[in-house]
């Protein structure tokens, strides 16, 4: 459809002006101006984190002096270290625990054909639909009662539970693409089963656990309702945390918060720019 | 012989390797959707609580807060959810000519914002439309009348849903993007021979091969807006006045704002649990009534 019309633009941009290019040109606005509105909220993060809290909510959208102010207001407002240790920890042991027991299970359900097996993975399927808005007053009271409000394993332990489940489904789906002749040689080989899957399953799915690792760490570190809920010190709030409540304040420091939420989105943006295929692949796959 | 070794090692392999992700989601997520359910029929503040029936069910038809709650997620849902997928088949569709000049560059800009969390863009969003911040200004200098943003019910509510769309449009753009990849280019080819017009083709051709695609984003984006509470509770902190309250917020402030009522929470929570069943399968079966 608009193949044609950029055809047209592209093989006779000027010789002929009449309604293809008017069409070409109108793609090309269009596509600037979702282009311009998609990246000047990261712009406005990046000017923002040089402003002064009074500027930013003028409107101040050109590069200040207050760069330096504000990270020290931020190291001065915050215990920073310890948020960014909280989050880097909750986040990665999400991660090393959501890959390690969804690629068993994403492996054994695609390796392991039963029918009880396949009645198991449908419910989970069905289990995805769960609203965690059902769960985070239960799953509070459990805490609660167990004491372990206010802790790393009552943060974590949910979270994985919450992706698990398309982990699961992602790596059953990423299994079919693994040989099972690589299996079978490994058996011959006289290798156990668990042999099988951390020397020769691991190594192959390399590019797998390297997608599901990107969005299932994305994931965890963005992650905000049920951290609010039951972390509740300053002390062990993660970057997301801090900076909703930075910014909840009756008037934000929004120059500091503009450092902090730089902070909160450097690594996905690195990670985003490094790894772009892996990053789209894992996105598709994770829900496909 | 050996084939019933095999058998039963992959017996007790395929159970064992299952076994971590079952007990996680086991422990984490079926045990309290049905402590949940119980819950929901329980009254009472704090941890004393007693067996209501259904006071509950009362309780929620006369909540005229439960009630502005519903109305305001159905809103969100309504306005947001098609606008949102409309906006990326367009995108998806032009970024899919490879005549285009700077292809990878578009479609890198509009999937930039997938990549911030739900938090900090919502701060973001938050300080542009400040009282007389950029947004204002912007307007202003296009001779317009400033608005208060975040202070009446319209214009909170727009900025909210201008909000979601800028987030999760080009989420839902990559996914087009992948199926448009998939149909077979001689079908356009045919078409255009034929003298089928481009809008022609985008309705009879392109959405059709696309309604699988579609209908699974629908869900998707449908199921994430129903719980919506990032963006709320950052930008508007569900006012003015509950204009912007949805239902997880209001659980949230049923469990952990005022003084708890865990047991009102659980039956609010169970109206979401009721719509995202309710509005899966409806669109599930309007996608396998027209196939």
């Amino acid at each position: 459809m608009s193949d044609a019309v950029l055809a047209t633009v592209a093989r006779k941009p000027f010789k002929r002006p009449g309604a293809g290019l008017l069409k070409g040109t109108l793609i090309y606005a269009a596509l600037s101006v979702a282009a311009f509105v998609s990246i000047f909220p990261f712009f406005w993060m990046l000017v923002g984190a040089t402003n002064s809290a009074a500027d930013i909510v003028k409107g101040k959208a050109t590069v200040g002096s207050y760069l330096f102010i504000n990270i020290a207001g931020l190291f001065q407002q915050v215990d920073i270290v310890r948020v960014l240790f909280n989050s880097v920890f909750i986040a990665a042991s999400s991660t090393v625990m959501t890959l390690l027991f969804a690629s068993l299970a994403g492996y054994a359900f695609e390796m392991f054909r039963s029918t009880a097996r396949e009645r198991v993975f449908t419910a989970l399927l069905l289990m995805l639909s769960i609203p965690f808005a059902a769960l985070m007053v239960p799953l509070f009271m459990m805490m609660a009662n167990l004491g372990q409000i206010n802790t790393y394993p009552a943060v974590i332990l949910p979270l994985v539970s919450q992706i698990i489940i398309f982990s699961t489904f992602y790596f059953r789906q990423a299994t079919k693409s693994f040989p099972h002749e690589l299996r079978d040689a490994a058996k011959i080989d006289g290798l156990k089963e668990w042999q099988i899957f951390l020397r020769v399953y691991f190594p192959v799915m390399r590019s797998t656990y390297a997608a599901a690792t990107i969005i299932i760490f994305m994931l965890s570190w963005n992650n905000y309702l049920w951290p609010l809920i039951v972390l509740q010190t300053n002390d062990m709030k993660t970057l997301v945390l801090t900076i909703s409540s930075l910014a909840s304040a009756y008037t934000p420091d929004y120059g500091v918060v503009m450092v902090a939420t730089i902070l909160t989105t450097l690594p996905t943006l690195i990670i985003f720019f490094i790894l772009q295929r892996l990053f789209v692949q894992g996105m598709l796959g994770s829900v496909k | 012989m050996t084939q019933t070794r095999i058998g039963r090692n992959e017996r007790i392999n395929g159970w064992a390797f299952i076994m971590p992700a079952l007990v996680i989601v086991g422990l984490f997520m079926i045990w309290p959707i049905l402590w949940s359910l119980w819950m929901s029929f329980q009254t009472g503040r704090g941890m004393n609580m007693s067996f209501g029936g259904f006071d509950n069910i009362k309780r929620l038809a006369a909540d005229p807060i439960f009630l502005t709650a519903l109305t305001n997620t159905l809103t969100f849902l309504a306005i947001q959810v098609p606008v949102m997928i409309m906006l990326a088949l367009i995108f998806a569709v032009l970024l899919n000519s490879p005549y285009l000049i700077g292809r990878g560059f578009f479609r890198t800009a509009i999937f930039l914002p997938c990549v911030t969390s739900l938090v900090a863009y919502s701060i973001l969003f938050k300080s542009m439309f400040a009282t007389d911040g950029l947004v204002n200004q912007a307007i202003m200098t296009l001779g317009l009348e400033p608005v208060a943003w975040l202070g009446h019910p319209i214009p909170a509510k727009t900025v909210i849903i201008l909000a979601i769309t800028w987030r999760w449009t080009g989420y839902n753009m990559i996914f087009y993007l992948a199926a448009l990849q998939n149909i077979d280019k001689s079908i356009y080819e045919a078409a255009r021979i034929d003298g089928v017009p481009a809008w022609a083709q985008f309705f009879r051709i392109t959405i059709p091969l696309l309604k699988p695609v579609i209908l699974f984003t629908t869900i998707i984006s449908t199921i994430g807006t129903l719980q919506l509470f990032d963006e709320v509770q950052n930008i508007t902190l569900g006012g003015p006045s509950n204009a912007t309250l949805t239902l997880s917020q209001y659980i949230y402030n049923l469990t952990f704002r005022f003084m708890p009522s865990f047991g009102y929470a659980a039956t609010v929570s169970y109206v979401i649990v009721i719509l995202v069943a309710i509005l899966s399968y409806i669109q599930f079966f309007v996608a396998r009534e027209r196939r």
